[in-house]
């Protein structure tokens, strides 16, 4: 054994070399099941790479883009729903929106300006953020312009491209509302400006209930600071809320009396209904579902037992009811819900279900705790046209052809 | 304790020592949590005058926040040829909704089936224009215009839509005067915090 170890220690070297190229060619080759390469070698060694990675055979589990933008830092990409289980997106997959790109901030110099109508101005370090008592929340973030399907729905769209401006993650930070105990409030404070640090200096006015009652600064995602893409070193998070007024790159709170009517509060993220007026601050998602296994693009090799899986969400409370339909909405069966169902977070639902080979309609439509049910695609063009452009929440579905290909459908 | 005998008692025992020690943690500790509640954490430190004017760039819709200074549609021209047209053409006309919107026309389309969505259809306020260009525009080096040159741009770009004529010269008392056409398109949601 001494002599083995001693061989394996000299040996160190040229064994991690060996590892390197075994691994490297295993990948794509033609291998002997019964008797694969890695049940004859040692794998990789410790730290290899010190940040994991995904696995290569998972190369296509990507963000993507609906379109390319003109400019590639004003834009947004889409998180692949069709390959995620669960319930928490990893932090490499979250969707992303910029208005000016992602900045590259070193925190030593980021500073929160919390000032206005306080009593006692005040300027943090990220230090000092971290010094706060910290609070966690899972939720879930949503872009307001997800599902652009007012005009028309394109049947080749999948689940990435008409729900993948969604994601879920575990949240760390400051409660606003610790914050604003140290600044103080005078008693006209109403609204407050958020303001990122970004080159767009991305702005929205918000309400201050909603900043005294859920709010958070966070600092990390998932167990580990926030990614680039989502407000390094520090963001803002307001649960339910569409996903712009989660002001990423934080740098300023101002408290004033009246919001600021800045261009994404007026120009962009408001509504435009029928009659030429448009609906200013909807800032709640609204209850929201969509089927991600099977979904559009794909294709069911096999007939018979597969499981029906998807997301729901509501930026007003807790999922209460998630029901399938696979004849297009006349008749429907309640999925289960995989606990913990938590308020405004995704909830996973999962029904059993067997293809027989013959077309079908599947759809979802989610219930949340104030009673929403969620509109058919008709109701919600009943009452907002089709030129509202965001928040759209209706019931959506793929289209099962006796091929078994899923086309997008609503 | 009267109890001597058996696991019974001694739990008993045990149990009110307990209970005493947990009464006694929370006599101590209570006046701490307390305090940590309603007294300065002593976290951060007061802003200086500077530092906040580094980042108080917000322009509100009764114009607070204007700089002084002054710009023209003349020189907002020359500015815009300059700065601008790259993007948006040389009349704003360029562009689509996202990422480059038309910055002119689209007056009375808003009811149609094609809405077209600018700053003379579309944006209630004209400081959201100043506020907007001067934090964001150019797009290849946003936050370098001063207040002059974001007077003018912000002139012109109103003059495209025929919101001001080609003589005006905004500034601080006369941008937050100009009337945007669509003042009154817009409709806060009933039932949202705040409205």
């Amino acid at each position: 054994m001494t002599i083995q170890r001693r061989r394996l220690l000299r040996d160190g070297a040229f064994m991690a070399a060996a590892i390197g190229a075994s691994r490297s060619a295993a990948v794509g080759q033609d291998i002997d099941p019964e008797s694969p390469p890695w049940v004859h070698e040692q794998g990789a060694p410790v730290l290899s790479p010190p940040y994991g990675n995904p696995s290569p055979f998972e190369k296509s589990v990507i963000r993507r883009t609906r379109v390319a933008s003109a400019i590639p830092s004003v834009a947004s990409s889409l998180t692949p729903l069709q390959d995620l289980h669960g319930i928490i997106t990893p932090g490499g997959l979250h969707y992303e929106r910029h208005h000016a790109g992602v900045p590259a901030i070193d925190p030593a110099l980021h500073r929160l300006i919390v000032h206005g109508l306080v009593e006692r101005p005040l300027i943090f370090t990220v230090d000092d953020l971290l010094r706060f008592p910290s609070v966690s929340r899972t939720m879930f973030l949503e872009c307001s312009g997800n599902s652009p399907l007012w005009k028309s729905v394109p049947e080749a769209w999948t689940v990435q491209i008409t729900h993948g401006l969604l994601s879920c993650s575990e949240w760390t930070g400051v409660r606003v509302a610790d914050i604003l105990d140290q600044t103080g409030l005078r008693p006209n404070a109403k609204w407050a400006l958020a303001e990122g640090a970004d080159a767009a200096a991305m702005t929205r006015s918000i309400p201050i209930e909603t900043l005294l009652s859920e709010a958070i600064i966070a600092y990390a995602q998932n167990g580990e600071r926030l990614r680039p893409e989502q407000g390094y070193p520090i963001r803002l998070l307001l649960p339910g809320f569409e996903g712009n007024t989660n002001v990423k790159w934080l740098r300023r709170l101002k408290i004033g009396t009246d919001p600021w009517e800045t261009r994404e509060e007026t120009s962009k993220y408001t509504d435009l209904l029928p009659g030429g007026k448009a609906r200013q601050f909807a800032f709640v998602m609204e209850v929201k579902s969509v089927i991600t296994a099977p979904s559009g693009g794909q294709s069911i090799a096999t007939r018979g037992f597969q499981e029906l899986r998807g997301l729901a969400w509501s930026g007003r409370g807790r999922v209460v009811r998630v029901e399938v339909s696979s004849d297009g909405g006349t008749t429907w069966q309640d999925a289960a819900l995989q606990e913990p169902v938590l308020s405004k977070c995704l909830t996973r639902f999962r029904l059993p279900w067997r293809w027989d080979g013959q077309p079908q309609h599947l759809l979802s439509r989610a219930t949340d705790e104030t009673g929403a049910v969620q509109p058919t695609r008709d109701t919600l063009l009943a009452a907002r046209g089709a030129n509202s452009y965001y928040h759209y929440n209706a019931i959506h579905g793929w289209r099962i052809r006796r091929d078994g290909v899923l086309l997008s459908a609503a | 304790m009267p109890s001597t005998d058996g696991a019974s008692g001694g739990t008993e025992c045990f149990s009110v020592r307990r209970d005493v020690l947990v009464c006694l943690a929370i006599l101590l500790t209570a006046p701490v949590a307390r305090a940590e509640q309603h007294q300065p954490l002593g976290i951060g430190r007061p802003p200086t005058a500077q530092e906040i004017g580094a980042v108080d760039i917000d322009i509100a819709p009764d114009g607070t926040g204007l700089p002084a200074g002054q710009g023209s549609v003349a020189a907002g021209a020359v500015l815009f040829a300059a700065k601008c047209a790259a993007c948006h053409g040389a009349h704003g006309e360029v562009g689509d909704d996202s990422p480059v919107p038309k910055l002119a026309g689209g007056q009375d389309t808003l009811a149609t089936a094609k809405p077209l969505k600018t700053v003379g259809s579309y944006w209630p306020y004209a400081t959201t224009l100043f506020d907007y260009i001067r934090r964001a525009m150019p797009l290849n080096a946003p936050q370098t215009l001063d207040a002059d040159q974001t007077y003018a741009i912000a002139a012109f770009v109103l003059k495209l839509n025929g919101v001001v004529g080609d003589d005006a010269v905004l500034d601080a008392h006369t941008l937050p005067a100009v009337r945007m056409p669509n003042r009154d398109g817009f409709i806060r949601t009933p039932n949202q915090p705040g409205s």
